[in-house]
C-alpha cells in the first residue's frame, strides 16, 4: 500500500501532463467536432523536438515553444489534407500520424533520445516531484485562462460556430476551411506542448510514446465529463474536468498497475473502457430509452 | 440590383439520375423588391436560392450583385451581401451557443472578426431592443442556448440575424414550412415587418399560394428549372389563386398542380 501511495505524485503529475493533452483533443473532438487522429503523431514530434533542442544546448522555455510550433506545423498539414484536397477528418490524421512517424525518426536520427533531468536544466523531471506538480499546475490554470479568452473572442466565436452548424457558420460568413486549420493547429499545438513536458518529465523521447494518444485524450475527456456533470457547466469547468480526467485515468493506471495487472493489456483496456463511454449515448437511445414521440416544431 | 443571367445547373450530368435543376435562367431583381416564389416540387426554386447563395458553382451564366460579379465568389464571402433563413429551423442557428452569441455571430457577418471580445454590453442592448420587438419574451432569455427554443422562437432568431446590417439580399427558404399553421403565420408577420421596416431586397419561397399573393410586389413561378410567371404591381394584385392554378395546369408540366399546392 505505502508503494501505491508513494506513486500517487507520479500518476498525478503524468495525468496532468496528459490532460494538458487531452485539452488539445477536446478542442478538435468536442469544440470543433472532428476527430483527429494526428495527436498520436504529434505528441511524440513535440517530445522529440523538446528533447534534440535541449541536447544541443537550447534553454527549455524556446524549445517548449519551438516544440509548440511544430507541434501547429502537424494540425497544418492535417487541415490541408482535409479543406484543400478534401480527404476526410480521420484518414487526413491518419496519413499525418504516419508522416510524423517518419519525420519524428527524422528529428530524433534514432528511436528513441534521452533526456536526463541530471544534465539539463529541465522544467520539471520526476527526482522533484512536487515541484512538477506546482509547475504543471500552473501549466494548466495558464492554459485554460487563454483557451477561455479565445473562445471568447469573435474569431473563438466562430470557431465554436463551425463546430456547432457548418452551414449556418458559412451562411453568417464565416470560412470553415479556414478555421478547421486553425482549430487543428490550436489543438495540436497543445498536444506538442505536453509532450514537451512529457520528455522533460520521462527524462526521454521514445518514437512509441505517442501510441493510443488519442484514446487516452478522449478517455480523459470522457471521464472529465462524468466528474463534472454536476456542476454549472462552463468552458473553464469543462476543461478543468478534462484534466482532472486525466489525472483519474493517471491514477487508476497506477493502481491496476500496483495490483499486478499485466502492463501488455493496458491499451487494450483502456480502449475498451472508452469504446464503452463512447457507446453510451447510442445505447440509451436505442436500447435502454423511452419510445420517443416525434414533437412538432411550434 | 440582383441579376441572374443564363444560369444553368445539372446535378448527376452524364448519369441516369441527371437533373436540370435550372434551365438558362434569367432573372432580375430591383432594387427593393420582396419577390415570392412558387413552384411544384423539384421546379428549381431551392436550387435558385442555393446557387444565389453559393451553396455550389453553377454550370453556366452569371451572378452579379450590385454590378458586382459573385459567381466565382465562395459561399461564405457572399455571406457579406446575404442573409438566409433555411427551411429546417436547425440548419440557421448554432444550436449550442446562447441566443445573443448568435447574434453576435452575425453581427460580423461580412466582417473581419479579431480577437476582440465577442460580446460587448453596447451590443447586448441592442440586441435586446431587437428581441423584444419580437414579442416572444425572448429578450429575457438572451443567455439561453438556442438549442432550448422552439422551432418558431429559432426560425424568428434566425430572421432577424440574416437582417442584420442590411443585406443587399434576403433569401428565404420556405422557412415557415416545418411550423404549425399559427407559429407560421406569427413567423410570417415577423418577416414582412423586418422586410418592410428594412426595405430588403427579398427572394421567399413558399408553398402557400395564398402567401405568395398577400406578400411582396412581385411573384415568379418556376416551372423544370426555368420561370414561367413573372407579375408585379398591379397586376400581381389582381391575381388570385385559381388563377395560379389554371397557369400551373396549362403549363403542362410534371407534377406542378401536385397535392400539395392544391392544399395549401
Amino acid at each position: 500500500m505505502q508503494g501505491l501511495l508513494n506513486a500517487m505524485p507520479g500518476a498525478v503529475a503524468q495525468g496532468m501532463i496528459w490532460g494538458i493533452m487531452a485539452i488539445g483533443v477536446y478542442i478538435t473532438y468536442k469544440v470543433l467536432d472532428v476527430a483527429d487522429l494526428t495527436v498520436d503523431g504529434s505528441m511524440v514530434t513535440g517530445m522529440a523536438t523538446c528533447a534534440m533542442l535541449m541536447t544541443s544546448g537550447w534553454n527549455v522555455w524556446p524549445a517548449m515553444l519551438v516544440s509548440m510550433l511544430v507541434g501547429m506545423l502537424c494540425g497544418l498539414l492535417t487541415g490541408l489534407f482535409h479543406t484543400l484536397m478534401g480527404i476526410p477528418a480521420i484518414l487526413s490524421g491518419i496519413l499525418t500520424q504516419l508522416i510524423l512517424w517518419s519525420v519524428n525518426l527524422k528529428i530524433m536520427g534514432k528511436a528513441n533520445q534521452a533526456l536526463p533531468a541530471r544534465v539539463y536544466d529541465v522544467l520539471i523531471s520526476q527526482m522533484s516531484r512536487y515541484r512538477a506538480l506546482v509547475i504543471l499546475f500552473l501549466f494548466c490554470v495558464v492554459l485554460i485562462a487563454v483557451l477561455y479568452w479565445f473562445f471568447g473572442t469573435r474569431y473563438g466565436a466562430a470557431v465554436r460556430a463551425t463546430g456547432n452548424n457548418e452551414k449556418m457558420a458559412r451562411a453568417q460568413g464565416i470560412n470553415t476551411s479556414t478555421i478547421k486549420i486553425v482549430g487543428l493547429m490550436l489543438s495540436n499545438g497543445v498536444v506538442a506542448l505536453s509532450g514537451a513536458l512529457l520528455a522533460q518529465y520521462k527524462g526521454s523521447a521514445d518514437i512509441n510514446d505517442g501510441r493510443g494518444a488519442i484514446v487516452i485524450g478522449l478517455a480523459a475527456v470522457i471521464i472529465g465529463e462524468v466528474i463534472v456533470s454536476k456542476f454549472p457547466q462552463n468552458f473553464v469547468v469543462r476543461l478543468l474536468g478534462v484534466v482532472l480526467g486525466g489525472i483519474v485515468y493517471y491514477i487508476v493506471y497506477q493502481t491496476v498497475v500496483f495490483l499486478g495487472l499485466d502492463t501488455d493489456l493496458l491499451k487494450m483496456l483502456s480502449a475498451l473502457v472508452v469504446a464503452i463511454f463512447l457507446a453510451v449515448p447510442y445505447l440509451k437511445t436505442h436500447y435502454f430509452g423511452k419510445k420517443h414521440h416525434k414533437k412538432e416544431v411550434s | 440590383m440582383l441579376e441572374l443571367k443564363n444560369i444553368t445547373k445539372i446535378f448527376n450530368a452524364g448519369t441516369v439520375n441527371e437533373k436540370v435543376a435550372l434551365d438558362d435562367l434569367t432573372i432580375t431583381l430591383n432594387e427593393g423588391d420582396f419577390v415570392t416564389v412558387i413552384g411544384g416540387n423539384g421546379a428549381g426554386k431551392s436550387t435558385m436560392l442555393n446557387a444565389i447563395a453559393g451553396t455550389f458553382p453553377v454550370d453556366e451564366g452569371s451572378i452579379v450583385i450590385d454590378g458586382e460579379d459573385i459567381t466565382k465568389w465562395p459561399e461564405h464571402k457572399r455571406a457579406k451581401f446575404i442573409g438566409r433563413v433555411f427551411q429546417d429551423p436547425m440548419t440557421g442557428t448554432a444550436a449550442d451557443m446562447w441566443i445573443e452569441e448568435n447574434m453576435a455571430l452575425a453581427k460580423r457577418r461580412g466582417k473581419s472578426r479579431g480577437l476582440s471580445w465577442s460580446i460587448v454590453q453596447k451590443d447586448r442592448e441592442k440586441y435586446r431592443e431587437m428581441l423584444k420587438r419580437l414579442d416572444l419574451g425572448l429578450e429575457d432569455r438572451m443567455s439561453t442556448k438556442v438549442g432550448l427554443l422552439s422551432g418558431g422562437q429559432r426560425q424568428a432568431i434566425t430572421l432577424l440575424m440574416a437582417s442584420m446590417n442590411h443585406p443587399k439580399l434576403l433569401l428565404l427558404d420556405e422557412h415557415t414550412a416545418a411550423l404549425d399553421p399559427k407559429t407560421a403565420a406569427k413567423v410570417l408577420s415577423i418577416t414582412r415587418e423586418i422586410v418592410e421596416s428594412e426595405q430588403l431586397t427579398t427572394l421567399m419561397i413558399t408553398h402557400n399560394m395564398k402567401d405568395a399573393l398577400a406578400h411582396g410586389n412581385r411573384l415568379i413561378m418556376m416551372n423544370a428549372g426555368r420561370i414561367i410567371l413573372d407579375v408585379s404591381g398591379e397586376e400581381k394584385s389582381k391575381l388570385t389563386v385559381e388563377d395560379l392554378l389554371a397557369i400551373f395546369a396549362k403549363s403542362g408540366s410534371d407534377g406542378a398542380a401536385n397535392d400539395r399546392m392544391l392544399l395549401t
